[in-house]
């Protein structure tokens, strides 16, 4: 009973932003690559509030199955942010220049383009994991490091756009990633 | 033998050289810098048109004479944007117009809805296309609201 009660809630904080999105007016003057980049964006935001539950075994899996699953659920967010930003360089490729230049006139591209660069440390972190000169208590650290940067990054960049995510589904989710990034964070910097 | 007095001497100079210099430059108009990305999505030379497709929104605008604020007649301004009716690089998106001899103009154009985040349009005053003689300028005006219908911007131009 429990666990489903907690499988159901994961599954509405993920469905919700993402159902609420594919109502925005905003979607019917839009391509579809543009709109795909756009969703990319929210299901990566969305993955990124499984990863630390999966780390803290917040979840009920197995600690091995946690971990593969968060091996999965990694390389998903990885191809969500390639594809997030493909998108919008088909789309638009003077403004995503411009974000990678860091000389967009936008205040929220430069919180993307930081949680973009932190989520390719992490990914890679995580491929060369076994030949890291790393301890694993160090290893984890670094890596936790990194996710706190992509979470927060991440919300900066949505929370300041205005775009087809929804306002009140837009605020959860970025509350419940803060919350699961910062609870987890204080799991693994405290273990000593 | 009488010496001048320094101090007042001093003030004196300091104060002439503040009345000569910076009234002059306060009483004049500002030039309109380049925006960043500005220019994103500019298309060279796009024809003028009375209307850039269905309409429905105004875009609207001033361009003066940096310095003596003078207004400037015939300038090319180019505008464009992601709307209702098509993105920023699309051709359908952009049309040019002339300024009126009070240095106005206006394009009826289709809804700007938000892209890359926020409502926002285009102008450009291109040198290369127009013969006025002034700097090239780049704009990327942001709508207070995207319900809004309307957007007013001020081109101030130095001469090239």
């Amino acid at each position: 009973m429990r666990d489903t009660l907690i499988w159901l809630g994961l599954a509405t904080a993920i469905a919700a932003p993402i159902i609420a999105a594919a109502f925005s007016p905003l979607l019917q003057w839009r391509d579809g690559i543009y709109i795909t980049a756009g969703f990319a964006g929210i299901v990566g935001m969305a993955l990124l509030l499984v990863q630390p539950l999966l780390a803290a075994g917040d979840l009920p899996l197995s600690q091995s199955r946690a971990r593969r699953v968060h091996r999965v659920t990694g390389a998903l967010l990885f191809t969500a942010v390639i594809v997030h930003v493909t998108g919008l360089w088909i789309t638009s490729p003077p403004d995503v220049i411009d974000a990678l230049t860091f000389t967009s006139p936008t205040p929220f591209a430069v919180w993307g383009v930081i949680a973009m660069w932190a989520a390719l440390a992490a990914a890679l972190m995580a491929a060369l994991r076994k030949r890291l000169p790393l301890r694993p208590m160090t290893w984890r650290q670094v890596h936790m490091s990194l996710g706190l940067i992509i979470a927060a990054g991440t919300i900066a960049h949505a929370l300041l756009i205005e775009g087809t995510m929804e306002v009140v589904t837009k605020t959860a989710l970025s509350l419940l990633v803060a919350l699961a990034v910062l609870r987890t964070a204080r799991l693994i910097f405290r273990r000593r | 033998m009488t010496t001048l007095p320094r101090r007042p001497l001093l003030a004196a100079g300091a104060a002439a050289l503040i009345t000569s210099t910076v009234p002059a430059r306060a009483s004049g108009l500002a030039p309109t810098p380049t925006m960043r990305g500005g220019a994103n999505n500019y298309r060279p030379g796009a024809p003028i048109v009375d209307r850039i497709g269905g309409g429905g929104f105004m875009m609207t605008g001033t361009v003066l004479r940096a310095g003596d604020g003078a207004p400037i007649p015939n300038a090319r301004i180019q505008m464009w944007a992601h709307t209702t009716e098509g993105h920023e690089r699309d051709q359908r998106s952009h049309g040019a117009t002339l300024t009126n001899a009070q240095g106005r103009f206006v394009m009826d154009m289709p809804q700007i809805v938000p892209a890359f985040g926020q409502p926002h349009g285009h102008l450009a005053y291109d040198a290369d296309y127009d013969d006025n003689g002034f700097q090239t300028v780049f704009l990327r005006p942001i709508m207070a609201r995207a319900s809004d219908t309307t957007l007013d911007v001020q081109f101030v131009l130095v001469p090239a």
